[in-house]
């Protein structure tokens, strides 16, 4: 997606690429929200308002041959990546043009030719599976790296502690990158993590952990691209954690009991956006430009969104077929 | 099979298995705990890490649910990742990635993948291994869409059934048996492979007799007891589990109107369960008589032994369910 990022930062052209994905992702989730709203959709998805600088600054740090796996809050993932929006939407509303032909949805898509190893619905589930894809780099002498995403409350699954245990004991090359957005569902990251920062248990797996602003996307991009770098060497993993915030709910219809309106609205300052937006500010981009930029996401959206419900969904043989190889 | 076969043990035929598949495919890896120099719990991988090295024969962290999970992984990037459960009792620590992940991957993305994976491990009771170590867990597998699952009865079906299993583009739980692993049978040197999904048909005429892994044996010798009393039983050896060669199944008991199923695990809710239902579906107007159900008890696997033999079944249970169906 982006030119190698230098040690100084961003250019101005590389920021407003940079703005213009996260754009994109926040546009896919609030037409999705106005999907659900308008009961045009069924089961629930996870929402990743506010966590795109995450997704795109890790994303745009690597090679596109790198592999990625994500987890059950993955359509930034999946857009960072380069997926086709209109693909992505088609497979949420369970459409034959979907990455999965609407097999998986929201929690289970995947698309091999992009090197994205899937989107998973059990919470750690793909730490394991990243940290096995590592290891058939390793063994078939690769020099691509994968990126594990997950969240502060899979860090408390064995998964976490038995594939960051395996991967520091082989020196595998993957970076797991920890979305630590303050909950695990309605669990508060301070009730159910012991330690200040999931990046501290790092230590217990004999590898760097570094805690980074996830809502920064130029020190997202720049952290990534150090400990990137470190993993592709050989030197065996690394753990990076990016502090964030959802500003909607776990999924579609949480009414938020368990935090404060005022901690949202601390948040809310330094939405990624926002902060995405003030640097090309500052940088000498006209109001104009960041105006249209936002309106040029919103109408490609609603574009998407009206091809997706458009599109056809599988056959009978379809739902029934294909479970083996 | 000819007589002039080598008889090897049941343990080293799947030896035998992993080191011709390994020699053939450089995308075979085992993966597991002790199976380096140790060469596993049962001694089925000796010699593998010495001819292989640290890059075939991936040694683990006693981590199972995640290095499960890493096969899967790996299987999506084109590896064969063989992995070793120690003791089938433990495959529960791994069910999350085999029933969430290895099953559906393939059908969830949609054709994108498929996960040719092999999880090997010995079920069963061997005598005094207790409640955590002695189980058949064939029952969990029952109703898990997308993984097939295997459970070869003597030293020739695992040789060539491992190496089909290696084979298929499917994860595939291959289900050995520790009571098994001493066994010695007759095993076709070099490449000998068998078709994972077909059952074994050991002619007889009055009872068909449906059974898998260790049953079999006791059930073939129980067939020869009864043959000079003129008794003959129709074994049908199920070799796959998942899916069930369903026509064999419903021919023989067509042929014979007699069935006891029998199995190490629990009775309630398995795989005999499940022929029982599917005969009952599908072949009631040919039986003469109910079915009926030999299995393990319905409790825990108790370490004493003599205790244990209240709970397993074995050949005096097999035998009063044969009289029970010819007399009924």
């Amino acid at each position: 997606m982006l030119a190698r990022l230098r040690a100084e930062g961003l250019t101005s052209d590389q920021l407003a690429a940079c703005f213009r994905r996260m754009l994109r992702i926040r546009e896919f989730e609030e037409a999705l929200g106005d999907l659900f709203t308008r009961n045009l959709l069924g089961g629930t998805s996870h929402f990743c308002i506010g966590q795109e600088a995450c997704a795109v600054g890790v994303v745009g740090a690597l090679r596109e041959t790198d592999w990625l796996v994500s987890n059950h809050r993955g359509h930034g993932h999946l857009l960072a990546r380069g997926l086709d929006p209109y693909r992505v939407m088609a497979e949420l509303l369970g459409r034959t043009d979907g990455y999965c032909g609407g097999r998986g949805g929201s929690q289970h898509m995947c698309a091999m030719d992009l090197h994205f190893l899937g989107t998973n619905g059990i919470t750690g589930g793909g730490i394991p599976i990243g940290t096995g894809a590592a290891w058939a780099l390793r063994y078939q002498g690769r020099d691509e790296i994968v990126v594990v995403f997950f969240g502060d409350g899979a860090s408390n699954q064995g998964t976490f502690h038995e594939s960051l245990n395996m991967a520091a004991l082989g020196k595998l090359p993957v970076l797991f990158v920890c979305e630590n957005n303050g909950y695990g569902m309605s669990n508060p990251a301070a009730s159910s993590v012991a330690v200040p920062h999931v990046a501290d248990r790092a230590v217990a797996y004999s590898m760097p952990g570094q805690t980074v602003d996830g809502m920064d996307v130029v020190a997202v991009m720049q952290a990534t691209q150090a400990m990137a770098e470190r993993v592709r060497a050989g030197e065996g993993p690394a753990l990076l954690e990016l502090m964030t915030y959802r500003f909607c709910g776990h999924s579609k219809n949480d009414p938020r009991v368990y935090r404060t309106r005022e901690e949202e609205a601390t948040w809310g300052e330094r939405d990624c956006l926002t902060v995405a937006a003030q640097s090309l500010r500052d940088r000498g981009a006209a109001e104009a430009e960041i105006t249209r930029l936002r309106e040029e996401a919103h109408q490609e959206m609603a574009a998407v969104v009206e091809r997706a419900l458009a599109a056809p969904t599988g056959d009978r043989d379809h739902a029934l077929g294909g479970v083996y190889a | 099979m000819p007589e002039e076969l080598r008889q090897i043990f049941y343990s080293k035929a799947v030896n035998e298995a992993l080191d011709e598949e390994l020699a053939r495919d450089p995308n075979v890896a085992l993966i597991g705990e002790d199976i380096g120099l140790y060469g596993g719990a049962f001694g089925v991988t000796r010699g593998l890490f010495e001819k292989y090295g640290p890059r075939r024969i991936q040694e683990t962290p006693i981590s199972e649910n995640s290095f499960v999970g890493m096969a899967v992984g790996a299987a999506m990037l084109g590896l064969r990742p063989v992995v070793e459960i120690m003791f089938m009792d433990f495959i529960a620590l791994a069910l999350d990635q085999i029933l969430n992940s290895a099953g559906k991957l393939h059908y969830m993305y949609n054709g994108q993948v498929s996960i040719p994976l092999v999880v090997r491990t010995p079920g069963g009771a061997k005598g005094g291994y207790g409640p955590s170590h002695s189980q058949m867990l064939s029952n969990l597998f029952v109703g898990v869409p997308g993984i097939k699952v295997v459970a070869p009865s003597s030293a020739a079906q695992v040789k060539g059934l491992l190496k089909s299993a290696i084979r298929d583009p499917n994860p595939v739980v291959f289900i050995e048996n520790k009571r098994l692993y001493p066994q010695r049978g007759p095993v076709p040197e070099g490449e000998y492979v068998l078709p994972l999904e077909k059952a074994v048909v050991t002619p007889g005429e009055q009872v068909t007799v449906v059974a898998y892994s260790a049953m079999v044996p006791i059930c073939l010798a129980l067939r020869e007891a009864l043959l000079p009393r003129g008794i003959s039983l129709e074994v049908v050896d199920l070799v796959s589990l998942q899916p069930l060669d369903r026509e064999t199944i419903f021919a023989s008991v067509r042929k014979t109107g007699r069935l006891v199923i029998v199995e190490e695990a629990c009775v309630t809710g398995g795989v005999g369960a499940e022929v029982s239902a599917l005969v009952a579906e599908h072949c009631l107007d040919a039986l003469e008589a109910p079915i009926r159900r030999v299995g393990a008890a319905d409790v825990p696997i108790a370490s004493s032994i003599e205790l244990e033999k209240f709970i397993l079944p074995g050949a005096d249970d097999v035998l009063r369910a044969v009289r029970g169906v010819l007399e009924w």
